[in-house]
């Protein structure tokens, strides 16, 4: 190759590249609010199950606030709450949350709670418990996580927030102890760290979105 | 290999070298995404149109394409368009898109698609390419589609389980036949030996037409053929 066709060479590439590159960036802009729309619309479908008969008129996913660790919730990566309002007033928060202490890995939570404390649902995220033993956590395989819809921290009290064995009011899973453990205790430390702060939570600014 | 006419791009895509039965070329994502026939489908409409417009573009622009840098710009071509398609799913499929996951960017890879811009895109006029590319994809397309339609069958027993992700809608399970099937269709060996299936079928019936072929012909003839 000589200079002139080094020169030719590049030229075409850099044409071309400039017109993939146009391509992509025109459906970029055609689709953006659509993607956007859609993962929003995901987003509160997914959140929906732990906010079972609540009234609210605003959007889920613009009332969120991170907290990026270190926290004092459970879990050591960043926590995530959404707030949720009706007619301004604040009525319930979803909290996701990670139980670090399961059989194999996190555990991602989400927790749904009235203003006055009351749960309003639970649902597994994600986890890695064994499939048969610890996975029954999950809401479509057995109905151990709606034994805490309704309830809240005094009902049973902070010592009865554990499973049987431990002197607790709440059903372990046969076979295995560590995961209803460890969702259980992050639980526990989510409720008490709810009546906590419970008007700071409220008032914060929502966290923007980054890209 | 010469170009021939738009029918007989169409005819050779769809079955004479068929890229997933005959080339057995873009073999990943065939195996990996066909549990389902609406899985299938997706895959191989994404393809389809990935592969035309590849095609058309490769074609159009090889006049100006040195033979040096050829390569790089098929790839900068193919996943340029890879990345519109994946757009688009996420706009339009949202669902079907979360389904299919890593295997609509990973159409990139899908060597089926820069074998037939350096086969033939790269050496046809446009027409020709655009009915290569339609050929070729919709032979992908189908085997997909028929191998996903094949394992749902005898993995799940039933059909056109969640058509919602094309036509949006309430989540729809498909029509049941009974209440399990046969899992090992589901998994990943069920991939292989239901392509081995359908290339052994294809062989197959290129055997028996080649044979009513030669019993057609007279006696002089099929003589000097062997």
């Amino acid at each position: 190759m000589n200079d002139k066709t080094v020169i030719r060479t590049g030229l075409t590439l850099a044409m071309i590249a400039a017109i993939c590159t146009s391509l992509v960036a025109a459906t970029y802009q055609l689709t953006r609010e659509r993607i956007a729309a859609n993962q929003k619309a995901l987003l509160e479908q997914s959140l929906q199950p732990a906010l079972a008969g609540v009234f609210f008129d605003s959007g889920v996913s613009e009332s969120r606030l991170v907290l990026a660790p270190p926290h004092a919730l459970p879990g050591n990566d960043a926590a995530v709450i959404y707030r949720v309002f009706a007619n301004e007033q604040p009525v319930a928060a979803l909290f996701a949350v990670t139980a670090r202490d399961g059989f194999s890995g996190p555990i991602r939570i989400l927790l749904g709670v009235e203003y006055d404390g009351t749960v309003t649902g639970i649902r597994i995220l994600q986890h890695r418990e064994t499939p048969g033993l610890g996975d029954r956590i999950e809401s479509t395989r057995s109905d151990w996580v709606f034994q805490f819809d309704s309830r809240s921290m005094g009902d049973p009290v902070v010592t009865g927030w554990a499973i049987r064995s431990d002197g607790g009011e709440f059903d372990q899973l046969t076979g295995a102890s560590v995961t209803p453990r460890a969702v259980i205790k992050a639980l526990r430390d989510t409720l008490i760290y709810f009546d906590a702060h419970r008007d700071e939570i409220f008032l914060a600014d929502a966290t923007e979105e980054s890209e | 290999m010469t170009s021939g006419g738009f029918i007989e791009r169409l005819q050779t895509g769809l079955w004479k070298e068929n890229p997933g039965l005959v080339q057995l070329l873009g073999l990943c994502p065939l195996l990996a995404v066909t549990t389902t026939f609406v899985n299938g489908f997706g895959l191989g409409i994404a393809t389809l149109l990935v592969l035309t417009c590849s095609n058309a573009l490769v074609s159009g622009t090889r006049r100006w394409i040195q033979q040096d840098i050829r390569i790089p710009i098929y790839v900068l071509i193919i996943a340029s368009l890879v990345t519109c398609i994946e757009l688009i799913f996420k706009a339009y499929f949202p669902t079907l898109d979360r389904s299919l996951g890593i295997f609509i960017p990973l159409i990139v890879t899908n060597c089926a698609i820069v074998a037939r811009a350096e086969v033939f895109a790269s050496r046809n006029p446009v027409a020709a390419s655009i009915g290569d590319g339609i050929g070729m994809g919709a032979g992908f397309a189908i085997l997909l589609m028929a191998i996903g339609a094949f394992r749902e069958l005898v993995g799940q027993a039933s059909i056109l389980s969640r058509l919602d992700m094309l036509t949006g809608g309430e989540p729809f399970n498909g029509f049941s036949f009974a209440d399990s099937g046969l899992l090992l269709a589901i998994l990943p060996p069920g991939a292989f030996f239901s392509l081995a299936l359908a290339v052994a079928l294809k062989n197959f019936v290129d055997h028996k037409r080649s044979i009513s072929r030669n019993a057609k012909m007279p006696r002089s003839l099929r003589q000097a053929r062997r």
